[in-house]
């Protein structure tokens, strides 16, 4: 079936979310649509999928003009959707999570589950997806779950699938086997769209490419295109891809973890004895699948997590048993995985979010009353210095693209006298010009010989940033090594296996 | 990993700015960290000040309604609507412009009566309910601001009042130390009792709505105990549940002559309400107070401690509270302490607060409405025979409206989400 997206226009009030965009799809062809976020990838294919109405524009299917009013609509025309969160429920089984919003019934109303788990085998066997029926979806890893929206989405007889940022939850080991799965569904006569903002993964399996940058199309590439062409259409003007580091210069042994263990309430373990240390002037890059402990060592790290045993030595002094403001005053700077949950106070202005952790004693206070102009003064000129784009100082911060909400955080953990940096996914959800801007404060803030510890499920971002490289998995350190290990190395370490050539 | 897909606000493109915020909305996408609860209740007590103003609007409408329906006369002309319609009408109209014209001249200027004093006397009378109702609304308020609900306001005015009352009627002081004492004593007892919430919510969650209305039935049967023991509070040689009335020295004064009986509360209340102003908007506690509301989690990975905070903002909110109990019983009424001290107050405080925006100014105009709908639903009654019930009606209405901004924004036609 042949997609066809006719000057597509998407308005939210005054902003324009999607301005004219035109786009063919092709079956047996993969669509690359490529653009930073907040660039309207979502919106068009909220559009595409009947979720939003488009102001003006038409979508065509097979030459005739489609009308949806909602996602059954558009999934009756043969439109499948493979979302970024997964929509499946997870205490259900494959079959029945298949099944939802398309039951086929038999006698009174009773569900037919042996034809949808035989529809579910057929799908499953001709892609070789290796998925089982009855397993329950939570169970299941994150790449299989993604199979089963894919399954999902084939069993209605989805001719166009939508994958929309795919990639984002996945090890790289699944991201090769969902490039496969793209491959194959190719073959078989679909017509893909691939939304992505990753460079790479563009260049692996897209026919074409489209391009679109603040809500309109800015032009289209060849999959022959360079990775640095590909980011300059997608931001406008050239970009640095790579981080430019000099050797780091190490001083002493600055952090010292010695048999971190961390269990939550419940008792389950997220983080088994762990060790490690970082040199002054050294980044330590901890990689590893989302949900591997990271979160659980940079909490630990800063006194968020509450049952800890071992020892977290900074420059000699132990952090282990103090409060957060005290590990913070030490000098430990914190840039958390989530900046709108425990980041920034999203209906603070930037001025107020840059002293959250400076109440008690700063330049801004003085015997227990804020020091407005201080403070202004000092917001306005990082509002600079860390190019915020925004109106003004007082804008509140929840209004702030990801990027520049980032570089808020950024600002305000860079701008006191450091120890420490503990950064924890620090360029997620962020546009690309904002990803070389906090690269760059990352690596001087190491030239400056703090000792920085980075968290990224990105493997891209962990070779640019690491001296070396710790992986984690289930909680327990597979090994440390040295920066330029190869991605293939690091990618079988993030599954837990330990190749011969490397001492934990 | 975009859940919303919108270009980021440049400075040439400022009007898109509010705007990205809806386009969140409309993808589905929460912001992270507080719970969803929270945030209901965070837009309900911080909404704008125009669905305030329209939920008054609202609530008088219905009120008018309700006026006309009640109303003998109008009842009696709708049973020949049709063959004389203009009785019906004219009935209707006398019974609701009767109605507030009585709650005007109840509330604010009196001009059936010949001297300034006398014509001006509602508006002391105003005052002096609206007192306690800053004071106790300042307390839910400030509460609101750390998202915390402070339903206790009753048991902390009763704990209060017995605090006040105990100190009015035992010593013997002069006055310049034996009222500040009175009224030290009542928001010290207010702040014990709500700070006791505030705690038990820092160290074990304990939810504070649910402790803050347990802690009310506590509180109003400790008081009634106290009041019904001779040797406690009940007034030596008495057999009812009463103190003795407080002693002249710890009554607050009058602040326009004998003639008013507007006291030194209200004064209070005004440097409550700076005070509370202050609080929150140049101190430093206040701003920890904020950012706990706000995001309670970002505020304790920035090394805040949030227990702590809600705790304290208890301790302040009770005292806020204690000092409404403090003016019922120093000023209001001064022939001694019953259960029956917080008339309401402690829970008409919750929408004062509402209707306030959680805001000190805001919570000083609500004060002052409802202090006037008190005084004015007194005359409202004695002159045209309408049960005050009505101008209860009225303002639960007002809560009611607030409470549904949506329902609102319907009748009124407004867009989703205002554009600021």
């Amino acid at each position: 079936m042949k997609l066809v997206l006719r000057n597509i226009t998407k308005r939210f009030g005054s902003l324009v979310a999607n301005d004219r965009i035109s786009l063919e799809v092709l079956p047996g062809e993969v669509h690359c649509l490529l653009g930073e976020n907040g660039a309207g990838k979502s919106t068009l294919m909220n559009v595409l999928y009947g979720l939003y109405q488009a102001d003006e524009g038409e979508i065509v299917l097979d030459d005739v003009v489609q009308h949806f009013s909602g996602p059954g609509d558009a999934m009756a025309a043969g439109i499948g959707m493979v979302h970024q969160h997964f929509m499946l429920i997870p205490v259900f089984t494959v079959t029945e999570n298949v099944m939802l919003g398309n039951e086929s019934t038999g006698f009174a109303g009773t569900l037919d589950a042996d034809a949808a788990r035989e529809r579910v085998r057929e799908i499953s066997a001709q892609f070789g997806f290796h998925v089982d029926p009855d397993a329950i979806v939570e169970e299941l890893p994150v790449g299989v779950q993604q199979r089963v929206e894919i399954i999902k989405a084939l069993s209605r007889d989805a001719k166009v699938l939508v994958f929309d940022e795919p990639t984002a939850v996945l090890t790289p080991q699944e991201t090769d086997e969902l490039m496969d799965i793209m491959r194959q569904l190719k073959e078989a006569g679909k017509a893909i769209v691939f939304i992505t903002h990753k460079l790479r993964e563009v260049r692996a399996v897209a026919d074409r490419i489209t391009v679109i940058r603040r809500g309109a199309v800015v032009g289209e590439a060849e999959p022959t295109a360079t990775n640095a062409e590909l980011a300059a259409l997608m931001v406008g003007r050239p970009v640095e891809l790579t981080v430019h580091k000099d050797a780091p210069r190490l001083t002493e042994e600055a952090l010292v973890v010695k048999d971190l263990r961390v269990v939550d309430a419940v008792g389950r373990v997220h983080l088994d004895s762990i060790s490690f240390n970082i040199h002054g002037g050294e980044v330590l890059a901890v990689a590893g699948v989302q949900g591997n402990g990271q979160t659980e060592l940079t909490e630990a790290l800063v006194g968020l997590q509450e049952h800890i045993e071992g020892s977290v030595k900074l420059n000699g002094q132990e952090l282990v048993g103090r409060s957060v403001r005290r590990i913070l005053d030490a000098g430990v700077g914190f840039i958390p995985e989530d900046r709108q949950a425990d980041g920034l106070v999203g209906g603070f202005s930037i001025a107020e979010n840059l002293m959250l952790n400076r109440s008690f004693r700063s330049p801004f206070v003085k015997r227990g009353t804020l020091r407005g102009d201080v403070l202004e003064a000092f917001a306005r000129e990082k509002l600079q210095e860390y190019d915020v784009r925004a109106p003004d100082i007082h804008t509140p911060a929840g209004k702030l693209s990801g990027g520049n909400q980032q570089k808020v955080v950024v600002a305000r953990e860079l701008s006191r006298e450091l120890r420490l940096l503990v950064a924890a996914q620090p360029t997620r959800g962020v546009d690309v010009g904002s990803i070389e801007f906090i690269h760059k404060q990352v690596i001087a803030t190491r030239d400056r010989g703090i000792p920085v510890l980075v968290v990224s499920t990105e493997l891209d971002e962990v070779v640019a940033l690491a001296d070396r490289i710790m992986v984690l998995y289930r909680g327990q350190v597979v090994g440390i090594v040295p920066g330029d290990t190869p991605r293939e190395t690091l990618g079988l370490m993030m599954t837990g296996e330990r190749p011969k050539d490397v001492i934990a | 990993m975009s859940g919303t897909e919108t270009p980021p606000p440049t400075p040439e493109a400022k009007s898109q700015s509010g705007q990205t915020k809806e386009a969140d909305k409309a993808d589905g996408v929460t912001p992270g960290g507080p719970s969803r609860s929270q945030s209901v209740l965070r837009e309900i007590a911080s909404g704008n000040a125009l669905a305030g103003v329209l939920a008054v609007v609202l609530a008088v409408m219905v009120g008018s309604l309700m006026i006309a329906l009640t109303d003998e006369e109008v009842r009696a002309s709708a049973s020949y609507v049709f063959a004389r319609p203009n009785d019906f009408l004219q009935a209707t109209w006398d019974a609701i412009w009767g109605a507030y014209t009585a709650l005007f001249r109840g509330a604010i200027y009196n001009d059936r009566v010949d001297d300034f004093a006398t014509q001006i006397r509602p508006l002391t009378e105003t005052l002096k309910f609206a007192g306690p109702l800053i004071a106790a609304g300042l307390g839910v308020g400030l509460a609101f601001r750390a998202s915390l609900f402070n339903i206790g306001g009753r048991g902390q005015m009763l704990l209060a009042g017995a605090a006040a009352g105990w100190v009015s009627f035992t010593f013997d002081l002069p006055m310049i130390v034996h009222l500040p004492l009175a009224i030290l004593a009542a928001m010290l007892a207010g702040a014990l009792w709500a700070g006791l919430a505030g705690l038990l919510k820092a160290r074990t969650g304990a939810h504070e709505v649910i402790v803050t209305i347990m802690l009310n039935y506590v509180g109003y049967y400790l008081v009634f105990f106290a009041l019904s023991r001779q040797g406690l509070l009940q007034a030596p040689g008495s057999t009812n549940p009463k103190s003795a009335p407080a002693k002249e020295s710890a009554i607050l004064p009058d602040v326009l002559g004998e003639r008013f009986n507007l006291h030194l509360g209200f004064v209070l209340a005004l440097v409550a309400v700076a005070g509370v102003w202050w609080l929150l908007n140049r101190s430093t506690l206040g701003y920890r107070i904020r950012a706990v509301g706000e995001n309670p989690s970002a505020a304790r990975a920035s090394g805040i401690n949030v227990g702590r905070t809600y705790t304290v903002v208890m301790l302040i909110a009770g005292a806020l509270v204690g000092l409404a109990g403090a003016n019922q019983v120093l000023g209001t009424v001064t022939s001694g302490v019953t259960t029956d001290l917080d008339a309401g107050i402690g829970f008409d405080a919750i929408t004062v607060a509402l209707l306030g925006r959680s805001r000190p100014l805001g919570i000083l105009g609500a004060g002052l409405l409802f202090g006037a709908f008190k005084a004015g639903g007194f005359s409202m009654q004695a002159s045209e025979g309408i049960p005050v019930d009505i101008v209860l009606v009225v303002q639960s209405l007002i809560v009611l409206f607030i409470a549904a901004p949506p329902l609102v924004r319907a009748i009124f036609r407004l867009p989703a989400k205002e554009a600021k």
